[in-house]
């Protein structure tokens, strides 16, 4: 909300420079986002957006005379008197000023004036300069609102009004800052210039000033001679307020008026809208102004009778906007006999709206339900600035006098008689409140000590009503105009606020500890971060959005029942989209991650990423997941997952060799490996697998025990090209991140190392190509028994001068005891019961040489 | 004798000094020290001497085969010495060229900040408590004191599930958790931080995301108070940006009351109001709180009379920014390792 500190002043006297009153104002729970000064020197640095207006060189000035050009039809010659000296003589284009003319009021800039351009576009400052113009000397200049910096307006210049006094600095008679307010749901009662005056009055020990009448308006009757008011649904429509102002003439406001329209952010329209709307925000009460013969005519003449009702469904009507909205059983309607005249506290019919030929204004003030309000403008997608303030609430105490003043502007600037008849219907007066606090409270929450004293100033500032009951006891009212507190807790908050949250010292939590017991799930998966990090790989965080399709191109739907990481389970939907692409919630992380591959491909030659994070399963009956409530029974389950990807140079290439080899399953496997040994988790089984995201003959599933835990290998060439990734090894890996955690062994048992001397063997076997090497080597470990400490594979070989369907698996072999130095018989023997057990499981033959 | 002891010693060793290289040390080893080199050829010429003078000859062989030997033993160390010295001399690196570098991943950026505040936290005695990212309307607004249509939803753009019985929508913010927490931890006092991932419908920028993480932070207790909140969350700020003037001043938040936001000194101006890191206040936005309000202790089993507590907010994202001088937030999960690399 933008709030210009000239009409803050109407409300309350300003005793501090505007930027500390704007600190003030925010340290108080009412920011003041942003300062924009206008011809006034900006106390903020880095923000001089504007120009300030020279107090020595701009005046409000005096047209003396206009004369015509010698040699120019369209210039002329003004002289201007600005109080000090002869008047000044300069050439203007000005379309607005013409021979002959003499005693506008005019702003005038002396040579030397920083101005902004008016022939450039935007904003651009230049100073003004002495110059012929067409042969006559002019070294002032009388000033556009352009060229000042008041609006776009460069046609003619700004003309002021009649009682603008001459030879005042233009800086004192029309500078001014504008505050730009957040106003937070809790400040309801601050969307109006008067709003903020209040918060300025409480925090700077003044009071307000308010116009005579305003507390004293009497609630008045439903009927009138003019009008009869019927609300249908006090729920709806607390209070519903009209007054009739006769014969009024439409023009523009006066320049004063628009100028704080301006400034606070709306356009000047006619004098009857500028006047509903400058109420609004310098009272913070919407108003809609009826034309009331359309209202008349309507009615066939007879007097109009106007009921709040919620819409029956299906009903219609066009806004002022042109457009024709059809209405919902839950908004409001503002209607006659004939139907709908208005949308309650949101915009008004087009029939009814005030036009040039308006003579009589029915003015309507209402307090409308914020809910229904916001709902409706949500659902009509109709914003707007009362729409905003009704969608905060308006207290019904606070109806008329706005209303008042509005209508005596309607007769100050518009010629109107006002009918001294108020139509009023109030159902539903607004309840009041009073609140119980005590010092024993406030030193409770806040930990300080209040004396009651003090308490009581602050409240009574901030225009409470307070009954002091005890010497730790007040009772207190809010203002009428408040309808935000209700408990002690507001009250609290209102204390604070206005003490100062500086002043309460700080302090460590002295209270109790609660049982201290660790997150051991993100402990671990914490821990599976630093294993995957110290293997080479990075970590990303991807979207958890994305597309049905997006998916089914790592996995196709139909074939999606048996292939992790795809269930076929129905997506989590969105029911608004921020874009087609990102409809859903991700039930894999692939697909994400396969995105953010190909985008580091276009620069990077390594790309080896991992992710671990949620995906999103609509749950299936009976399934649970851990720190679920009841209640979360029907919600999606959220499972961890990790997911890798790998792919390009094992390692960047260096000076010493540019040839580097591309990673493949094994690079894959490899970090599995380590983080299964890392995390403690035995028993990991790589088992062959078809999937149809993968490779046929380079896919694995990763079990612990029996459990299948996700799967690994590289992508199928058709896979990869839905990615467009370049034709080299693609490895991915997805796996149950939970199921992985849960077999990790976070006390494991550490293996005596022998002190006495090993006996190391290699041997190679001849098997056939199907022979798998984990079966060969489960043979040797299982038959090794506690004397083998270790078979490694050094090498596997196929081809000359072994036969074709032959490969040699070539091993390391480790025999140790525990208890005695082993000898080479003993290790002899150890191994002829490997080779014996290989010959007849696998047919393996011992190579020689 | 054509040739004194002495002579021959001088001939010798000068014969030695010039010597450097094996083959020729080892020749001039059996000429003056081998098994038919000249001193051993000395002493075969004892019994041709005269009796008086060979005690005399002998001693002198004697010491001139010692010299001898041990002149040879360092030259042959000397060779050695020079030899290695060379050797290395012959195969200087430069210095200069680049390292082998390790492949060396990075934790994400975001997460890197995350497990900072952790231990922060942690060491205060909060612990973590994760909770999940897909809620109803009752937790994510309306146990927080939000009920539907309530201006304050004007804050928290939210995206909603389709075709839920109950309104099911992502958890805009991480004040969900606080009611799981209290829930969870009733009838025992509550000191957790709830970190993870949220969800807003927002138009995405450089300035805001349709995703991110916050850390919500909660304390319950029969003796908490608002200088509590301030003296630990002014803690973290010590632990987090450095020793730095923190304030707190007038915010709202419908689950807290009263609500403040926190500030810690620009880390750029100092103060001064010269960056548009701070917008050029002096001052950076780093988290909300507020005492837990009433209505959402009770939602959480807690009443209200015997327990009062805090609760918090924040954006790893954004502190991590402020840190590091990031300038756009879509490089959080646009992921190009250019920049996750630099972590």
């Amino acid at each position: 909300m933008q709030v210009p500190v000239s009409w803050l002043q109407d409300f309350v006297d300003l005793t501090l420079p505007v930027d500390a009153l704007a600190e003030k104002l925010t340290f108080a729970g009412l920011e003041v986002e942003d300062i924009e000064y206008i011809g006034l020197p900006s106390a903020k640095a880095g923000s001089n957006k504007t120009l300030a207006w020279d107090r020595e060189k701009i005046f409000v000035a005096q047209l003396v005379e206009a004369l015509p050009h010698p040699n120019a039809d369209r210039l002329k010659i003004v002289r201007v008197a600005y109080g000090q000296g002869a008047p000044v003589e300069m050439v203007t284009g000005a379309p607005n000023i013409r021979v002959g003319d003499a005693g506008q009021k005019v702003v005038l800039a002396l040579e030397g004036s920083r101005l902004y351009d008016g022939h450039q576009d935007g904003r651009a400052i230049m100073t003004l300069k002495k110059s012929k113009i067409r042969g006559v000397e002019s070294a002032a200049m009388v000033c556009s609102e352009k060229e000042l910096g008041l609006s776009d307006e460069h046609e003619g210049i700004l003309i002021l009004p009649d009682d603008a006094p001459v030879g005042t600095p233009l800086a004192d008679y029309l500078g001014d800052a504008i505050l730009t307010v957040k106003i937070n749901p809790n400040f309801a009662r601050a969307q109006s210039v008067l709003g903020v005056a209040r918060e300025v009055a409480a925090l700077t020990g003044q009071t307000v000033r308010l116009p005579q009448t305003w507390n004293t308006h009497a609630v008045g009757a439903p009927q009138t001679a003019f009008v009869e008011i019927e609300i249908a649904d006090a729920q709806l429509c607390q209070r519903f307020s009209a007054l009739l102002i006769r014969n009024v003439t439409l023009k523009p406001s006066p320049f004063w008026m628009q100028q704080r329209l301006l400034r606070a952010g709306m356009r000047p329209i006619n004098n009857i809208v500028d006047i509903t709307n400058y109420v609004m925000l310098g009272y913070g009460k919407p108003l809609h102004a009826f034309d009331y013969d359309a209202l008349l005519a309507r009615a066939n003449g007879a007097m109009p009778k106007i009921c709040v009702r919620p819409a029956r469904a299906g009903e219609q009507m066009q806004t002022l906007d042109g457009q024709q909205r059809t209405f919902r059983a839950h908004d409001i309607l503002v209607a006659d006999a004939r139907g709908p005249v208005g949308i309650g506290g949101i915009m008004g019919g087009s029939e009814t709206e005030v036009s040039d030929a308006t003579k009589n204004v029915l003015l309507e003030s209402a307090i409308f339900d914020f809910i229904s309000i916001r709902r409706t403008t949500a659902e009509q997608k109709l914003p707007s600035e009362a729409a905003t303030r009704f969608g905060r609430g308006i207290p019904a105490s606070q109806n008329v006098a706005p209303a008042r003043v509005a209508a005596e502007l309607m007769r100050d600037l518009a010629d109107g008689a006002i009918d001294p008849a108020l139509a009023d219907n109030y159902p539903a007066p607004q309840p009041s409140i009073t609140v119980e606090i005590t010092t024993r409270e406030v030193a409770r929450l806040l930990g300080i000590t209040m004396p009651l004293a003090e308490m009581e100033r602050i409240l009574r500032a901030l225009d409470f009503t307070v009954t002091p009951l005890s010497a730790e006891a007040l009772r207190v009212a809010p203002p009428a105009y408040r309808t935000d507190v209700d408990g002690a807790d507001d009250v609290l908050e209102e204390l604070v606020r206005i003490y100062g949250f500086e002043k309460i010292p700080s302090t460590l939590i002295a209270d109790a500890l609660p049982p201290l017991e660790g997150n051991v799930a993100l402990e671990q998966e914490e821990q599976a971060r630093d294993i995957l990090v110290d293997a080479g790989l990075q970590e990303i965080v991807t979207y958890a959005f994305t597309h049905p399709a997006h998916e089914s191109q790592l996995v196709p739907l139909e074939t999606a029942a048996t292939a992790f990481p795809l269930p076929a389970r129905a997506y989590v939907a969105l029911e608004n989209p921020i874009s087609a692409e990102r409809s859903v919630l991700r039930q894999t992380l692939l697909p994400n991650m396969l995105d953010i591959a190909a985008s580091n491909l276009r620069h990077a030659k390594r790309v080896a990423l991992f992710e671990i994070g949620s995906v999103f399963l609509t749950r299936g009956a009976g399934e649970t997941q851990p720190g679920d409530l009841p209640e979360d029974a029907s919600l999606p389950l959220e499972p961890r997952r990790l997911g890798i990807v790998l792919t390009g140079l094992r390692h960047e290439s260096t000076w010493q060799s540019a040839a580097v080899e591309l990673m493949d399953f094994y690079d894959l496997k490899g970090i599995v490996q380590e983080l299964g040994a890392g995390l403690h988790v035995r028993d990991l089984d790589f088992v062959a697998t078809a999937h149809p995201a993968l490779h046929p003959g380079r896919a694995a599933e990763l079990r612990i025990g029996a459990a299948a835990v996700g799967v690994l290998g590289e992508l199928h060439p058709l896979t990869r090209e839905k990615w467009a990734l370049p034709a080299q090894a693609v490895l991915v890996a997805e796996f149950d991140l939970e199921k992985i955690l849960a077999h990790a062994e976070t006390r494991f048992i550490v293996r005596t190392i022998s002190r006495y001397p090993a006996i190391v063997q290699d041997i190679a076997l001849l098997v056939d190509e199907n022979v798998q090497a984990a079966r060969v080597e489960g043979l040797i470990r299982q038959t090794g028994g506690a004397l083998l400490t270790d078979a490694h594979l050094f090498d596997v070989y196929r081809g000359e001068p072994l036969p074709p369907g032959k490969k040699s698996l070539a091993y390391t072999l480790t025999f140790q005891a525990l208890d005695q130095v082993l000898s080479d018989a003993d290790a002899a023997k150890a191994r002829a019961k490997i080779v014996a057990r290989l010959a007849r499981q696998v047919g393996a033959e011992l190579r020689s040489g | 004798m054509s040739e004194s002891v002495h002579e021959l010693q001088s001939r010798a060793l000068a014969q030695l000094d010039a010597i450097w290289d094996n083959e020729s040390v080892e020749a001039w080893r059996v000429e003056y020290i081998g098994r038919k080199g000249a001193v051993n050829a000395l002493f075969e010429q004892i019994g041709a001497l005269p009796k008086a003078e060979r005690g005399a000859f002998g001693k002198a062989a004697n010491e001139l085969k010692n010299a001898l030997e041990a002149a040879f033993q360092a030259k042959v160390g000397a060779i050695k010495q020079r030899a290695l010295s060379e050797a290395l001399e012959a195969e200087p690196l430069d210095v200069t060229l680049p390292g082998r570098q390790p492949a060396r991943g990075h934790v994400h950026p975001t997460i890197q900040t995350l497990r900072e505040i952790y231990k922060i936290f942690g060491e205060m005695g909060f612990q973590v408590y994760r909770t999940r990212q897909v809620e109803t309307d009752m937790m994510n607004f309306q146990l927080l004191n939000i009920p539907p249509y309530h201006p304050a939803r004007d804050n928290w753009s939210t995206f909603y599930v389709a075709g839920a019985e109950e309104k099911v929508l992502l958890r805009t913010h991480t004040s969900p958790g606080q009611i799981r927490a209290m829930r969870a931890g009733y009838p025992n006092p509550v000191r957790a931080i709830l970190p993870g991932m949220c969800y807003r419908y927002e138009q995405i920028s450089a300035r805001y995301e349709i995703q991110f993480n916050q850390v919500e932070g909660i304390v319950v207790g029969r003796h908490i108070t608002f200088g509590d909140l301030k003296g630990t969350l002014t803690e973290f700020a010590r632990r987090m940006f450095g020793a730095r003037p923190v304030r707190f001043y007038g915010d709202h938040f419908p689950f807290t009351e009263p609500s403040a936001q926190m500030d810690v000194r620009c880390i750029i101006c100092e103060g001064k109001g010269t960056d548009p890191l701070c917008k050029y206040t002096g001052w950076l936005e780093i988290l909300g709180s507020g005492m837990v309000h009433p209505d959402v202790l009770r939602n959480g089993g807690y009443d209200p009379n015997e327990w009062s507590g805090f609760a918090f907010g924040m954006g790893p994202e954004r502190i991590t920014m402020l840190k590091h001088g990031i300038q756009d937030i879509r490089y959080f999960w646009g992921n190009d390792l250019r920049f996750l690399e630099q972590f």
